[in-house]
């Protein structure tokens, strides 16, 4: 199924690239694509990619619809990892789903 | 080797025992035979056909890094395919008769400021329609978890140095984006076609972990 087949059963757009977002501190069981270590941090939106299906739903062999959008987010290494020893502009862009993103506060 | 040299002869009239090698494949774990027996049932049902499965495994196997070094040393030389490229991977690299199914692809491009470097870390997400099978360390659980924690470490064992003043961009496949690293067009190859530059271009240099060879 392509994004373009399910554009119109999807959610609508919330974020956009420039945006804050907070990734929700969550961990419910199932197929999650939202890596556990970037639960809770926060990070900018650098690209909206546009509506997919929920692969949590796909997993079960469910249509995954309303497709979410999905969206590339860019978090600071320093951010992330406390100890980490790089470049301060080192980063991390993960693609998180909407449904795992809340605006952030700054 | 000549007795001439003056070594004593290897005197192959002794038993020199080594110890057997355990056979690898002599038993077939859980998910190879969950594997055989779905497959066997799509058979028997008639959904998929033994051809179709032979042509896919055909398909896979006729990819790999070859393609993708194509797609950059094309990019490197055709400044409106590079555009293309950026803008849209997946309607780019069509010109090469590549479908991204229902997966996108996104490249992401190196300059003297950024270093990209690509990691699944759920699992194994991989740019297979232009790269072919992912290697096994891409897949290994050291590679996922490290790279997105300490990059420089993991790319100082593949012998690649970033200079500390250059940003490292990790990126972590996780949903539907298939990434392929550009990386940079190596310095002394002015005037290069682009037939000559792919063979600069090596797999490792795609997924981020290694520069383009130096001419």
């Amino acid at each position: 199924m392509t994004a373009r087949a399910t554009a119109n059963a999807a959610v609508p757009a919330r974020f956009k690239p420039g945006d804050t977002v907070a990734v929700r501190r969550a961990y419910p069981p199932g197929h999650i694509r939202t890596p556990w270590y970037i639960r809770g941090h926060s990070g900018t939106v650098v690209h909206a990619l546009g509506p997919f299906p929920n692969p949590e739903e796909l997993a079960y062999n469910r249509p995954g619809l309303p497709a979410q959008p999905l969206y590339r987010v860019r978090f600071r290494q320093a951010v992330v990892w406390p100890d980490y020893a790089g470049n301060p502009a080192d980063t991390l862009d993960i693609e998180i789903f909407q449904h795992w993103l809340e605006p952030a506060v700054r | 080797m000549s007795d001439s040299h003056g070594h004593p002869p290897h005197d192959h009239t002794q038993p020199h025992r080594h110890p057997p090698r355990p056979d690898t494949d002599d038993r077939l774990g859980h998910y190879q035979v969950m594997e055989i027996a779905v497959r066997e049932l799509l058979i028997e049902k008639g959904i998929i056909s033994p051809a179709e499965v032979q042509h896919a495994i055909e398909a896979m196997d006729a990819r790999g890094e070859a393609l993708g070094a194509k797609i950059v040393a094309r990019a490197w030389t055709d400044h409106a395919f590079k555009a293309r490229l950026m803008a849209d991977g997946t309607e780019a690299v069509r010109d090469f008769g590549v479908d991204m199914g229902t997966t996108r692809l996104f490249v992401v491009e190196n300059t003297p400021a950024v270093h990209n470097m690509i990691v699944c870390t759920l699992c194994s997400c991989y740019p297979r329609m232009v790269l072919g099978l992912p290697p096994d360390w891409y897949k290994s659980r050291n590679y996922r978890s490290r790279t997105a924690r300490e990059p420089r470490a993991v790319l100082k064992e593949f012998g690649t140095v970033i200079p500390n003043d250059v940003a490292i961009r990790v990126h972590d496949s996780t949903a539907d984006m298939r990434y392929l690293v550009l990386p940079q067009r190596p310095a002394g190859t002015d005037g290069w076609d682009a037939e000559k530059l792919a063979k600069l271009v090596s797999r490792d240099a795609m997924i981020g972990v290694a520069l383009a060879r130096n001419p």
